[in-house]
């Protein structure tokens, strides 16, 4: 019915000339975007099912194909412009939630492109690291300041867990279920080669995955799938989610026709059910009740890993990092409303939680301000994009940054957002033994190991630009940072000043 | 260490490859009645029919025998093997000494009695020489008989119809091919051979022969221009009984290919094979049979032990440009699947696969033939897959993995 | 020395093996012109074989293993085919076409060209560019890979 017609988001634009015919497009394609007609010995294209993912881009060997958005436009209106039409549309013929995947797409400022770093010149001269010590080895847990003597004077240290990181960079969560075997794989492959961590996310931990589990963040959500006393015991570390960047306040959905076999074992939840999040923990209502949780793990876990509460960067996120650290957790987790997901509420996604920018700098801020902020470490994520925002980060607050878009596109997704679809075709957020094949482990840990080698580089170059020869030094060091094109509110929640000031 | 070889084709080469493996410095002579370089046989009608050229026709380049460091003794016949002095006496009285003696000897063309023939100015087709003599005389729109319909014959036909010319071949069996192919498909064959405008009459025989025609025992006359008997060959054996050795068929090898005289070892159509199909003991006149016999026969010679085991008989066989694969043995329970320009046959015995023919599409036969040879048990493989075609698919994953993967259990 | 090895559990069945290793071998400056010249397109030495029913998703592709027995060569009627430095290659000129190497490969992998005069076979690339053969840089999963075992 022509009300009903979905207007194609992409073109699909194949050089004749350059077409060999090979199909490779057609078989590649989960979207059955491409078909390939003998008798006209032509392929042709069903553009509706395009998400411009690449992939057929990428494989074609004769760069014969290109995808480019639909030349097609409604009349032209500043306001009701073409996607909210699109939606509109969409909605009046599903009755539905309208669902997305990975960060939000729209144009939000993003402070991190409005921080610039400083650099030292004649005086406190850079530092090459090529030829001089540079350290971007960190420690995340509580730091403990005091210091006792035994009766021979010797001086006592508060021995508390920690995680030492080569890389201030760790993989944020990602179930098993949200993303593929091979996609995990790729993950623990690659922060143990890179001796820092990767995060379960709330789906339980693969019985292959275990030998992972030095490198391993276990993470306890509010489905509380696959937790029991064997996987807590197989991570380095205990991870609390009470909340995600993309979509904070509510729960997560994982479609009843992506528990496969190995899915349901792994999660402890029957085979092609559907595995429900609820919006919060049913047993958390207070600090005193995460508290109650924390001490928990801790207690099955003899005291031995430390307690990570990952939080969604919200409006009053100060005040709720300053009861977390005051709950018995570790590290805190901030996630801000950039950051990605497998799928969620269009809207939620759009339009709720803060930059994480704002969000760490007031938190770092207030947590000085308490006296507090050496009883936890700060982890920030929600698009940490490149080296330099992981350079500005730390000089905001934070001790370790986590990232996943970013981890996601080197095992190669090109940000096509339909993860929802679970017809990933680069073998990621799929469960489809065909798709789930396209991403060899052996490729993927690579790459990722080659990306976080590649900002080691520059987060070092960058350190030593500034005199700074490691990462403790940089760490709440706002004075390398100035704003462009920021306003005096701005400027002060960041705690930075303009630049030229 | 002293080698000489008697003949000079694919068992020949190959025992040269076999003691060159081992022993790079023993001295090897190659004693053979032809005067050439070595050629390959199955390639005189090629030749013959233009497609290869005079210098392709050599088997091995130019400087094989200087590379492999080999002396020729090149049209002498070796008239004697003399056991007690170790000697290969040859036509002219000369003779050669030997540590290790290969008999390489082939086959020789069987032309049985048939009234009349000695009137007939007749060729055979086995040699260099022999189809040098039938190019000196073919010319184009000659009638030309041929008799015997099986593969020497039929390869014959198709040379000399590349000379325009009016070809008859006749047979004793009542189809083409009686000792490769069944039934169906060699009336397949013949069918196509047919088509480009060659006669068969078969079921008969030449009863008798004038100058330039032939009456059958069937009534028929045929005239001729040529005349070419190509009616199979026997092996050349007579080297190895006159010296005291153990010849049946042919003759007589252990699995070193040893014959039963001490340091005589023996490769090729001169030889009988043991057919692991059949399992049974048989000639096995093909090119690779002889030189893996060769090759086997080499490296015991030179000091290193070996044993020749899984031959099986094979033959790809192109005919007018439809070809036909088969191997191994056709007793057996059958599997039959047939279009109109194709013809497969699988027979299993034993749970075994045990022979095959492919008509038509022949592609990746050589995966067949590799099950016949290693006695693969059907419960080892995905039986229908087999049936389907020949591919790496119907074995297990773990075959696949050794097989292709490089991984080694 | 360096063979091709199959991994089937990352075979995609793309058969963009098929089509470099084609391309390579047509004498072509580059893909476009391999195969969009009028005329006979060109044949691949590597063949990727796909599970249906029972196998479904089982894909591997298959070429000369270059193997220690040979019997294509020592098989070979004419002398075409011959082994050097290990690997086995085709003197295209002086094959009849005779199939004997077809009839004697285990692998099924001496590949009959379109004409049905020749066979054409992976020779590793040595002929055409050398260092890693097209396949294996073609291949977007690793499921060939050249190495040394």
């Amino acid at each position: 019915m022509a009300v009903n017609f979905n207007n194609p988001l992409f073109e699909v634009l194949r050089n004749p000339d350059r077409c060999i015919r090979c199909r490779v497009c057609e078989r590649q394609c989960a979207n059955e975007v491409h078909k390939y007609d003998a008798d006209s010995d032509k392929m042709f294209s069903n553009e509706t099912n395009c998400v411009d993912c690449q992939r057929c881009v990428c494989l074609c060997p004769t760069q014969a194909l290109k995808i480019r958005p639909n030349e097609n436009q409604f009349r032209q209106n500043a306001n009701w412009n073409m996607q909210i039409m699109d939606e509109v549309y969409k909605q009046a013929g599903s009755g539905g939630v309208l669902l997305s995947a990975m960060g939000t797409p729209k144009d939000y400022p993003v402070y991190w492109d409005k921080i610039l770093l400083n650099a030292s010149q004649v005086t406190n001269p850079p530092i090459d690291p090529l030829r001089e010590p540079m350290e971007t080895k960190t420690f995340l847990g509580k730091k403990s300041q005091k210091i006792t003597y035994d009766k021979n004077g010797k001086a006592q240290f508060e021995k508390t867990p920690y995680l030492e990181l080569d890389v201030p960079i760790m993989f944020s969560a990602m179930s098993f279920g949200s993303i593929s075997k091979n996609a995990h794989e790729s993950l623990a492959k690659a922060a143990t080669k890179l001796g820092t961590f990767y995060n379960t996310g709330e789906g339980g931990l693969h019985r292959d995955f275990y030998q992972y589990g030095a490198n391993t963040i276990c993470q306890v959500a509010s489905g509380r799938f696959g937790v029991f006393k064997g996987y807590l015991d197989a991570g380095a570390a205990i991870e609390i989610k009470m909340g995600q960047g993309a979509k904070p306040g509510i729960g997560g959905h994982l479609p009843g026709m992506k528990i496969d076999e190995e899915i349901s074992k792994t999660r402890m939840i029957p085979m092609g059910a559907d595995a429900i999040s609820p919006a919060p923990h049913h047993d958390i209502y207070s600090i005193e009740d995460l508290r109650q949780l924390v001490l928990s793990l801790k207690e099955a876990t003899n005291y031995e890993k430390p307690v990570i509460v990952k939080i969604a960067a919200v409006h009053n996120i100060a005040a709720i990092a300053s009861g977390i650290a005051r709950s018995g957790a570790d590290i805190i987790a901030i996630d801000g409303f950039r950051g990605g997901t497998g799928a969620a509420p269009t809207r939620i996604r759009d339009n709720v939680g803060i930059p994480i920018e704002l969000a760490l700098a007031s938190v770092d801020s207030r947590l000085r301000d308490e006296g507090i902020r050496n009883d936890v470490s700060i982890v920030v994520g929600g698009s940490i994009r490149s080296a330099a925002d992981v350079v500005k980060a730390v000089a905001l607050g934070a001790d370790a940054v986590y990232i996943a878009t970013a981890a996601l596109l080197s095992m190669g997704c090109h940000l096509c957002r339909s993860c929802n679809t679970g017809k990933c075709n680069w073998g990621i957020a799929t469960q489809r033994a065909d798709l789930v094949k396209r991403l060899n482990p052996a490729i993927g840990s690579e790459r990722l190991v080659n990306l976080i080698t590649a900002w080691d580089h520059e987060i070092k170059e960058m350190m030593g630009g500034m005199g700074i020869n490691s990462i403790e030094a940089l760490r709440g060091n706002r004075l390398m940072l100035r704003g462009v094109g920021l306003t005096q509110k701005e400027l002060d929640i960041l705690g930075i000043m303009h630049a030229g000031e | 260490m002293n080698y000489v070889i008697i003949g000079n084709s694919a068992a020949a080469v190959g025992t040269i490859a076999g003691i060159r493996e081992i022993d790079s410095t023993g001295k090897i002579t190659v004693i053979s009645d032809e005067k050439y370089h070595t050629y390959s046989r199955p390639l005189i009608s090629y030749w013959l029919e233009g497609r290869v050229t005079d210098k392709n026709i050599y088997y091995r380049s130019a400087d094989f025998y200087e590379k492999n460091g080999v002396e020729t003794i090149l049209g002498k016949k070796a008239t004697k093997i003399d056991t007690k002095e170790k000697r290969v006496v040859l036509e002219d009285g000369l003779s050669v000494p030997y540590d290790k003696l290969m008999v390489a000897t082939g086959s020789k063309p069987f032309v049985p009695p048939m009234k009349g023939l000695e009137k007939v100015n007749y060729h055979t087709f086995m040699t260099l020489d022999s189809v040098k003599a039938i190019r000196s005389e073919i010319k184009k729109g000659m009638k030309v008989l041929i008799i015997g319909a099986g593969l020497i014959g039929l390869k014959a036909a198709e040379a000399l119809s590349a000379y325009e010319t009016d070809i008859t071949v006749i047979d004793l069996a009542d189809r083409i091919l009686p000792s490769i192919l069944d039934v169906k498909s060699g009336i397949k064959m013949q069918k196509h051979i047919e088509k480009h405008g060659v006669r068969f009459i078969l079921k008969t025989s030449a009863e008798e022969f004038s100058e330039r025609s032939v009456k059958l025992q069937n009534g028929m006359t045929v005239d001729f221009d040529m005349l070419i008997v190509a009616v199979g060959v026997r092996p050349n054996t007579e080297l190895i009984s006159d010296a005291g050795g153990k010849v049946e068929r042919g003759i007589i090898t252990d699995m070193t290919q040893k014959t039963s005289l001490d340091d005589i070892y023996s490769a090729g159509d001169c030889t009988v094979s043991y057919d692991a199909a059949a399992e049974t003991e048989r000639i096995l006149a093909i090119l690779p049979n002889a030189y893996l016999q060769g090759e086997t026969a080499g490296r015991n010679m030179a000091g290193r032990e070996n044993y020749y085991v899984n031959a099986i008989p094979m033959n790809a066989i192109g005919l007018f440009g439809l070809h036909i694969i088969s191997a191994g043995d056709y007793n057996g329970e059958e599997y039959v699947a047939e279009t109109e320009n194709t013809y497969k046959k699988l027979v299993f015995r034993d749970n075994k696969l045990k022979g095959y023919i492919l008509l038509g599409d022949v592609e990746r036969a050589g995966i067949y033939t590799g099950i016949i040879k290693e006695g693969l048990d059907i419960s080892e493989v995905d039986e229908d897959l087999l049936k389907e075609k020949p591919q790496m698919m119907m074995f297990s994953k773990e075959r696949r993995e050794e097989k292709l993967g490089g991984i080694v259990r | 020395m360096k063979r091709v090895y199959v991994n089937e559990d990352w075979c995609l069945a793309c058969h963009l093996c098929e089509y470099y290793c084609a391309a390579a071998n047509s004498g072509a400056p580059d893909m476009v012109k391999a195969f969009n010249t009028e005329g006979k397109k060109p044949i691949p030495r590597i063949r990727v074989e796909e599970g249906k029913d029972d196998n479904a998703g089982v894909n591997f592709a298959v070429q000369c293993r270059h193997c220690d027995a040979k019997p294509c060569v020592k098989g070979c009627i004419t002398g075409a085919l011959s082994v050097n430095d290990g690997v086995v290659s085709v003197d295209e000129s002086r094959c009849v076409g005779c199939y004997t190497c077809v009839l004697s490969c285990p692998y099924g992998c001496v590949v009959i060209d379109g004409e049905g005069h020749r066979i054409q076979k992976c020779d590793l690339c040595v002929k055409n560019h050398g260092g890693e053969p097209a396949c294996v840089q073609g291949c977007p999963n690793r499921a060939i890979v050249f190495e040394e075992r």
